[in-house]
């Protein structure tokens, strides 16, 4: 039998979520007043869910590695938030972004999870313009929305290029009000190093204060990790430098299972790398894509200005493959049509490894419309630009101002260069509907789930599903649970050596503590000699070129074997200078690098196992003659949910995918 | 690759090391040379740390994460001006095509007796959270709201609440004042709610919370230099100070 058991509510689609929530058990206020709930990450997930449940009484601490929970990498989300408002009257609905979520993941996701995602989806926008969210309005008073990849229809929420820092404000100053209310107790400047387990039950969590480097043991009866995802694993994302895999890995060490770990999303506009100094990469929101053009040249190798290469020798390929969804293709093909094209030689830029993201033909749209709503005839072509820029500075202003601080390029004169990069992780530990994972008392919310994207997620879907989990999911959800540790401690509350009385005491807690001391002397007293950050790049490129947009089986077995040596020579020659005892960022990213090298291992384990392609997992024996990705529904419609059993060795869980209520078809946007 | 054209810089750098909060701090020099002007001013961060690691040195702490602008980490206090010479950006969006070959560059933490120095260039911003966590916020239970389209918000009020909201709470309004006054910070929050209509149901309590929470934490008091206002590099405006003077005032004289 599975060791997998989803718990996935019985009934019609649209009936699971709304009856399941409804017979869910209770925890009386009393009751949840002595129940603790430790929440590790501070991002829309986490900060969403400490907040609703501080409100809802129970006794919360939160947890970020940041200076303050407004840090965490939610903020730095540009283009919005998908809801099934149907404000535009276009034909939306909540089976639409059910369906177009399933669709835009490739049929890898678990039904009744997104459908419950859509569900929630209008609540999200409610909360958030309660909580005085300033999201983008009309002259009318009402909110706007636009169009993201994967839809036909605009379902997206915005707040300009900043839609994720003010959602992640507005949790965070729910957050804010119940630390000052004395609900939370907030740890800023604090890393989780493991979760603490007796009897396979999660009990707390051992975390080092990243100041004073001191080692702290934490209880609590339910631990939610809200870690956000993995894409650091590659060295250079979208991701922020802190951004990490450690709390979600030890978890996984520790028992959970680790799903569709192969499952990442590589985002098709960024801006390229401009040399071996690069620390990171720079998104520019999908939301362009409603307004900027995608093209190359038709001839190849062209060294002409962009400006100078007329219309007709252009070759809007996503236009030309997709004409149904043109420039707004979900990202996993659109990152391999960009990729597809300077393989072919049509790049551009010094380093031919770019495409062209142009806005002057819809900068001239909005001109004309601009002028003729102000009455001005015959106007000049400097005239009209001049307008539509305006039209084009108020939608997308900090983007382009990002564009030209980082590449010294004026956008609004010349097209953007930009080329995919990674961006998001779908894979993440495995939850069961309830988002438990498969240790007892430890849940995993937002990007650190598997649960809701299959292999491809829909832009702008990330913040919908953050704030759904912490919002709207958790706070039922967790009662399953805590209303039977109520039980448990009343049933407990005479034993002296309960838990609930010893709580940090208990000896499991001194030996987790240990465990993590000696792990951070261990890296101090390697002392080897090469730095940790060469380490962190090495291993990027290993998986950037064997387990990035393309894989194929023979590169995927040359990664692990590479990632093997590398953790080796980790392990007897990294320096990390400094003591424990003080605040000691290499060491903090000592070990975020160790658990990076593991997971780069599990990762191409997992895409060597998935012989078909699927969204984001693109292996190259599996792809039809047009070059799009093959599935293989017969031999791997399931989830794959890995489960760790030492050094380099795992074992293989299936979950089923069951499609009751969306035929299963070939993924097509053309 | 990329835009750059290629240049080469060689630097000084004179960097406050400090071992601790109570340590005393001095500036370090350190030479530099091959800084490509398509580098990040913390990428050059980056390749000195790397210098002085394989060196058997000390990496030099520095905040940071998010390097596009928006997470509010990075705070180095350079040349004498928050987040360096460009107007409107964070010390992450700075880059080196803005510094000239043979250059010295003085970096030091922010400077502010609200926030402390925990090591080197990092500092303790705290006391932000705490002035939220006092009012920043509308009190608001999950599950409480209403149809986001019954509130009727007119677009120029929204835009305004946007703009001052747009604060990343960097704290370079601090790090620039001379009294290292919060002004700026907490009235961004406080003008923020006060245009929405969400907010006018705690918009007195909220004021004067916030503002004695501010004093508590030892920030000092604006005398209208302005300096927050050419600092910040999310262009958050004077007018919210102003405007927040005028909410206390009717917050305190009913």
């Amino acid at each position: 039998m599975s060791k997998l058991d989803s718990k996935i509510p019985e009934g019609s689609i649209e009936q699971k979520w709304t009856k399941y929530r409804s017979s869910i058990a209770l925890v009386n206020p009393a009751n949840k007043r002595s129940l603790e709930v430790l929440v590790v990450g501070s991002g829309l997930a986490g900060a969403s869910a400490a907040a609703t449940l501080a409100e809802a009484g129970y006794k919360v601490k939160v947890f970020c590695f940041q200076d303050s929970p407004r840090r965490a990498h939610s903020i730095a989300a540009q283009g919005g938030i998908n809801a099934a408002k149907n404000y535009q009257n276009d034909g939306d609905s909540t089976y639409r972004l059910f369906y177009d979520t399933i669709k835009g993941g490739d049929y890898r996701a678990r039904e009744a999870n997104v459908h419950r995602l859509a569900e929630v989806s209008t609540s999200i926008i409610d909360q958030c313009v309660a909580q005085g969210v300033p999201l983008a309005r009309e002259y009318g008073g009402l909110l706007s929305n636009r169009s993201f990849g994967g839809t036909q229809v605009q379902r997206t929420f915005y707040a300009a290029g900043q839609t994720g820092q003010q959602l992640l404000l507005g949790a965070y100053s729910a957050l804010q009000r119940q630390v000052g209310s004395g609900n939370i107790e907030l740890c800023h400047r604090h890393e989780m190093l493991d979760i603490v387990t007796i009897d396979g039950v999660t009990r707390g969590i051992i975390a080092r204060n990243l100041i004073t480097g001191e080692m702290e043991k934490h209880f609590g009866h339910a631990v939610l990790l809200c870690t956000g995802g993995y894409g650091n694993v590659f060295y250079l994302s979208t991701n922020a430098m802190g951004s990490n895999v450690t709390a979600a890995w030890k978890a996984h060490k520790k028992g959970a299972f680790f799903a569709n770990p192969c499952y990442t999303q590589i985002h098709p506009t960024c801006i390229p790398v401009s040399g071996d100094h690069q620390s990171k990469l720079t998104l520019m929101s999908e939301s362009l894509r409603n307004d900027g053009r995608i093209w190359v040249p038709k001839k190849k190798d062209d060294t002409r200005k962009a400006t100078d290469i007329p219309e007709e020798e252009r070759d809007y390929y996503l236009e030309r493959r997709y004409p149904a969804f043109g420039n707004l293709v979900p990202r996993d093909v659109a990152s391999r049509a960009a990729k597809e094209r300077c393989d072919a030689g049509y790049g551009v830029g010094k380093s031919k490894m770019a495409v062209y993201l142009d806005f002057a033909f819809n900068t001239a749209r909005y001109g004309k419309t601009e002028a003729t709503k102000r009455n001005l005839h015959n106007p000049s072509q400097e005239e009209i630009m001049r307008l539509g820029k305006e039209v084009v500075k108020e939608k997308y202003g900090n983007l382009f101002d990002m564009y030209q601080q980082i590449t010294g390029e004026n956008p609004y004169e010349v097209p953007m260069r930009i080329y995919p990069a990674v961006h998001y992780t779908m894979g993440g530990l495995w939850v069961d509907y309830n988002l438990m994972t498969t240790v007892k008392g430890l849940y995993a919310l937002g990007e650190a789930n598997f649960s809701d994207h299959g292999a491809n997620r829909l832009g702008a879907s990330a913040l919908m599903q953050g704030l759904a989990d912490g919002y709207f999911v958790i706070p039922y959800t967790l009662g399953v649970y805590l209303s039977a540790e109520v039980t448990r401690m009343s049933a407990e509350k005479d034993k002296s050596d309960s838990i609930d009385k010893l709580k940090t005491k208990h000896p499991a807690f001194e030996t987790a503590l240990k465990e993590q001391t000696d792990l951070i002397n261990k890296f101090l007293n390697i002392k080897g000699t090469k730095s940790v950050e060469s380490f962190h790049k090495r291993l990027g490129l290993i998986i950037w070129n064997k387990c990035g947009m393309a894989r194929n089986k023979q590169g995927l077995l040359d990664a692990i074997a590479e990632i093997q040596a590398l953790r080796k020579e980790f392990w007897s020659d990294v320096r990390v200078l400094g003591t424990a005892n003080e605040f000691n960022p290499d060491l903090e990213k000592a070990g975020r690098v160790a658990d990076f090298i593991e997971l780069g291992e599990l990762m191409c384990k997992d895409a060597l196992n998935r012989e078909e392609s699927c969204g984001g997992h693109f292996r190259e024996e599996h792809q039809t003659e047009e070059g799009e990705a093959k599935r293989d529904d017969v031999n791997f419609a399931y989830v794959a949910a890995w489960e760790y059993k030492g050094v380099s060795e795992w074992e293989l869980n299936k979950e089923e995918l069951k499609y009751e209520n969306i035929k299963i078809a070939q993924r097509s946007y053309k | 690759m990329g835009s750059g054209n290629g240049t080469e810089l060689n630097l000084t750098l004179k960097v406050w090391r400090q071992k601790n909060t109570k340590a005393t701090g001095s500036f370090e020099t350190h030479q530099l040379t091959g800084i490509s002007t398509d580098m990040s001013f913390l990428e050059m961060f980056d390749v000195l740390n790397e210098k002085l690691i394989s060196e058997g040195k000390e990496a030099i702490a520095f905040d940071h994460d998010c390097r596009e602008g928006i997470c509010g980490m990075c705070s180095m206090y350079i040349n004498g001006r928050p987040h360096g010479p460009k107007q409107g950006v964070t010390t992450c969006q700075l880059h080196m095509r803005s510094f000239k070959t043979g250059d010295t560059i003085v970096v030091e933490p922010w400077r502010s007796g609200a926030f402390p120095v925990i090591k080197d260039l990092a500092v303790d911003r705290s006391a932000f959270d705490r002035i939220i966590a006092s009012g920043g916020y509308i009190s608001v239970n999950t599950g409480n709201a209403q149809d986001a389209n019954n509130i009727l918000i007119p677009k120029t009020d929204a835009d305004e609440a946007f703009g001052a909201a747009a604060c990343i709470g960097c704290g370079a309004c601090v790090a620039a004042c001379k009294n290292s006054s919060a002004m700026l910070f907490v009235s961004a929050k406080v003008s923020q709610l006060a245009l929405l209509p969400q907010g006018q149901v705690e918009r007195k309590e909220r004021v004067l919370k916030m503002v004695a929470q501010m004093d508590e934490e030892g920030f000092g008091n604006c005398t209208n230099t302005g300096a927050c206002e050419a600092e910040c590099p999310k262009g958050i405006s004077l007018e919210n100070i102003a405007r927040m003077n005028r909410e206390l005032m009717g917050a305190t004289f009913k």
